[in-house]
């Protein structure tokens, strides 16, 4: 099919390798973790276990150089400086960190103008609601194009006006698996002096991300769904506007002076990581690029695309089955969500799971969408990675025709 | 001490209940008992599942010694979830106030008769805890509280 052959990669695994049985298609919800990530998070434990950039010691030396080993390593995977990358708890925690930091810094007045998609994750929508809300913004929703599940770019350039002041668009839809064209949303939106904020959380390692080309002021994903673990996070930005923006969370290490009634900042990134980070986190992160990059995030792209093509077309042959995801799979980064007539997706999930098969039902934390936009209370969700298989697009339709006939 | 045969034929039989009750839970869902809104005198109370999207009205009438006289509902979500709705409201009928604060969750699990994984535990008691929201209401309008 491509160059990847992921019943090698699976046994990178240790629980795709050891359970035999378990068809993983949920990795848009948390990606399976390989060996060699484990691995680097333990060596961490039980080799140099330190604080970061404060212990005079060896062990605190090797762990201030493993972190900041990571940190280039994230810089050099999304093409930015290390300086620009803030690590953070998850994609959820950049998002409100950015908010808040804009928020710090005087970004927004009333009046001003927040655009974004109907198409966003809650991490990206909620805490720009209650910016908005705060300070008596206009946010504005650019839809999903007529009997379409992607952006209609025309009606983009109506959305973005002179009082617009920041647009937010995810990269990729963790519903449809939409990829958004953010590098032609980016150029509209810097017409107008508006900072552009870009969710690339369900994209990040499942296609290749250079901040140079993407336009963005600011991205943010979380490590757990590209082969690292779980509670760890980046908020990347323009070292530029990094420089004159103030912390969003306020604590220890951030600081260059502290009397009793005030401090100052140091630089970027120290500014924006208060408290001892996720250490451990950060490293797996590490290890997780070094092990995607080994794969080469390109094959790994290729491979979701054959994946998420034939899912599409097999599924789409299944009388009673709707696909709700982007059909021209150039532009979906490997997730196939789907609906069965006269059964809630949350049975099909339940019945898809006693037969061994992972995926997801419900909102996908992006209500908007799923409610409003697509209509309906919930969807199905299969999201493949360079571990699947068609053997396991197999299952998924096995698994269907199951629920089909249980509840026919 | 039981023969091999026939712990066999005992695990066949619970197996086929099993299967039995399967059929119960999705004739209830296919075919769901009193669902409909309740237009004289009742209670009402709604209940939600944010993460699937599983949404139930339960309604209930009571006599003047709180019996339930009737009981209905409106929803849309899993099988579980409606099934349990539709046998829930059979089941309160005829019941007492006091009968109803006596229901527990084992009892719903009980009632709907299939393993329920805790994945499926919001779903199978969705009917219930919209019950439990009803229990706290005041059962009868109540004059208008009078300070004096």
């Amino acid at each position: 099919m491509n160059k990847l052959d992921s019943e090698i990669i699976k046994k990178d695994f240790p629980l795709l390798g050891k359970a035999k049985n378990l068809v993983y298609l949920d990795t848009a919800a948390t990606s399976q973790t390989p060996q060699v990530v484990l691995d680097a998070m333990d060596a961490y434990y039980t080799k140099f276990r330190a604080n970061i950039h404060r212990g005079l010691y060896e062990v605190g030396e090797d762990a201030s150089a493993a972190y900041d080993d990571a940190r280039t390593k994230v810089a050099h995977f999304i093409g930015a400086e290390p300086r620009e990358v803030i690590f953070t708890a998850g994609a959820t925690a950049s998002s409100n960190m950015l908010i808040a930091m804009l928020e710090h810094s005087g970004v927004v007045k009333t009046g001003d103008e927040i655009v974004t998609t109907a198409m966003e994750h809650h991490a990206s929508l909620i805490p720009l609601q209650e910016l908005a809300k705060r300070h008596d913004l206009d946010l504005k929703h650019i839809p999903l194009a007529e009997g379409s599940v992607a952006l209609n770019y025309e009606v983009v350039e109506k959305f973005i006006t002179e009082k617009t002041k920041i647009v937010s668009v995810c990269l990729a839809s963790n519903v449809t698996g939409t990829i958004n064209d953010v590098a032609r949303i980016a150029e509209l939106a810097h017409k107008v002096g508006a900072l552009v904020i870009c969710d690339a959380t369900a994209a990040i390692g499942h296609m290749s991300v250079d901040v140079k080309t993407l336009g963005a002021d600011f991205i943010y994903f979380s490590g757990h769904k590209m082969c690292g673990p779980t509670g760890v996070g980046v908020l990347w930005g323009k070292a530029e506007i990094l420089e004159k923006l103030e912390p969003g969370v306020y604590g220890g290490g951030i600081v260059e002076d502290v009397t009793l009634a005030r401090a100052t900042w140091r630089g970027i990134p120290e500014r924006f990581e208060a408290g001892t980070p996720n250490i451990a986190g950060v490293i797996g992160l590490g290890a997780a690029v070094d092990y995607l990059e080994k794969v080469g995030v390109d094959d790994i792209r290729a491979h979701s695309m054959t994946l998420a093509e034939e899912a599409i077309a097999r599924l789409e042959e299944i009388p009673g089955v709707r696909v709700f995801a982007e059909k021209d799979v150039a532009k979906n980064v490997g997730i196939v969500s789907f609906v069965i007539a006269g059964i809630h997706p949350h049975d099909v999930a339940d019945i898809l799971g006693k037969e061994g098969v992972a995926i997801r039902a419900g909102h996908h934390c992006a209500m908007p969408l799923v409610t409003d936009a697509l209509g309906l209370p919930a969807v199905a969700r299969a999201s493949f990675y360079f571990y699947n298989t068609t053997e396991d697009v197999d299952a998924l339709v096995r698994g269907i025709k199951k629920a089909q006939e249980i509840f026919k | 001490m039981l023969s091999c045969a026939v712990l066999k034929k005992h695990k066949k039989f619970l197996n086929k209940m099993e299967e039995l009750y399967k059929e119960n839970l999705l004739d209830h869902n296919a075919h769901p008992h009193n669902k409909r809104v309740i237009e004289g005198v009742h209670v009402e109370a709604e209940a939600r599942n944010a993460s699937c999207g599983d949404r139930g009205v339960l309604m209930v009438a009571f006599d003047e010694h709180d019996r339930v006289t009737d009981a209905a509902f409106q929803g849309e979500g899993c099988a579980v979830s409606q099934a349990a709705l539709s046998m829930l409201t059979d089941k309160l009928k005829g019941k007492t106030e006091n009968e109803l604060k006596l229901l527990s969750p084992g009892d719903i699990y009980t009632m709907l008769g299939v393993h329920i994984s805790p994945g499926r535990v919001n779903c199978a008691l969705l009917g219930y805890e919209a019950l439990q929201k009803i229990l706290k209401k005041p059962l009868h309008e109540k004059a208008p509280l009078c300070l004096h």
